[in-house]
């Protein structure tokens, strides 16, 4: 390029550091994607927070109890062919929730290609795990409340605080879950009735795609420091 | 939109028709492996009964490591531009001191009650 030629301003927006500087520095829109992604993604930024406090007053009770913390591979023991191995069922429950978020992905893919039926099957598919997954918490509650005596008030387990952080945070996730498969067969039906054909657009896909991996993020951390920790 | 109508030339001023969010499902499927094999090691440190510092530290890094897979490719933060990443990453980062600073006292409330229900003998 000979340097008396012009050079438009759209040409010259730089990428990656220059980019951060350019795209917040000069009077035009500053994020480059749709209303409904960036709006999903600062829905979803508000449930981090909302999730993090609930870890973070979980660790900060959990620091200041005197009383052991009960063992949580006790706790959540499953009683399989004679011996007890320890969480198992929350293992079952992680894999199922990794694979839907794995089938969600390929529909936000199949969705690019506007492959409609393939969309609607793969999505279908993540809310029912989705489903799978919240029959599994609710045998895993059961258990707790009908077996083991476990209460939000205390348990025979240790520290009494325990059933209540345990309760609140693992609850909170089911409920995120469980309005996600509502959420998810939505825009399913939406996806076979053809409306995003219509639209030529199956950018509500990827966003339905990203509210379903934020809940398989949260999991990954109540995995960690609530069950591991 | 067609050609004409495009004032722009970069195309992540049109995500809607983006090519570069169009990925092959092998990423996905090597990502989600990825992901099981994460898990089976966080579920292996419990099973092989790992404790203390070395327990808390690989449980942590591990649920990062999967954070970070599940963040950048399954919800395809790894090719959003510079500006969008960090306004959504960045203020997360804020927990760390609402953690650091229950953590302090946290600490002080354990040493005040261990103080004084040791003297009542409860």
């Amino acid at each position: 390029m000979s340097s008396n030629q012009h050079v438009s301003f759209e040409d010259s927006v730089p990428d990656n550091l220059k980019g951060l500087v350019a795209d917040w520095s000069s009077d035009v829109q500053t994020f480059k994607v749709r209303w409904s992604k960036a709006m999903m993604w600062i829905f979803l930024v508000s449930d981090t927070f909302i999730f993090g406090s609930f870890l973070s007053a979980y660790m900060a009770v959990r620091l200041t109890t005197t009383v052991p913390w009960p063992n949580t591979s006790e706790v959540f023991a499953l009683h399989v062919g004679g011996t007890d191995v320890p969480l198992l069922l929350i293992a079952i429950m992680t894999f199922i929730l990794i694979s839907s978020s794995g089938t969600m992905a390929m529909a936000v893919t199949s969705g690019y290609k506007k492959e409609r039926v393939k969309t609607g099957v793969l999505i279908l598919l993540t809310a029912l795990g989705g489903v799978a997954f919240v029959g599994m918490q609710v045998f895993e509650w059961s258990k707790l409340i009908f077996e083991e005596g476990i209460r939000p008030w205390g348990n025979e387990f240790g520290a009494h605080q325990f059933g209540g952080f345990f309760f609140m945070i693992t609850g909170f996730h089911g409920l995120h879950v469980s309005i996600g498969v509502v959420y998810l067969c939505i825009v399913a039906k939406r996806v076979f009735e053809g409306r995003y054909d219509r639209l030529n657009d199956y950018q509500m896909v990827e966003v339905a795609g990203l509210y379903w991996h934020f809940v398989d993020l949260v999991w990954i951390f109540i995995f960690a420091f609530f069950y591991l920790w | 939109m067609n050609e004409q109508e495009k004032p722009f030339k970069h195309p992540s001023f049109y995500p809607g028709d983006a090519v570069e969010t169009e990925h092959p499902f092998s990423l996905y499927i090597s990502c989600w492996i990825l992901l099981f094999v994460l898990s089976a090691f966080s579920y292996m440190v419990d099973l092989m009964e790992v404790q203390g510092y070395l327990r808390w530290f690989l449980v942590t890094i591990f649920a990062f490591l999967k954070a970070g897979l599940v963040v950048g490719v399954f919800m395809h933060m790894a090719w959003e531009r510079m500006a969008f990443l960090y306004a959504i990453t960045l203020p997360p980062l804020f927990l760390l001191a609402l953690v650091g600073i229950l953590a302090v006292d946290g600490a002080f409330v354990y040493y005040i009650r261990d103080l004084f229900m040791s003297l009542t003998g409860s």
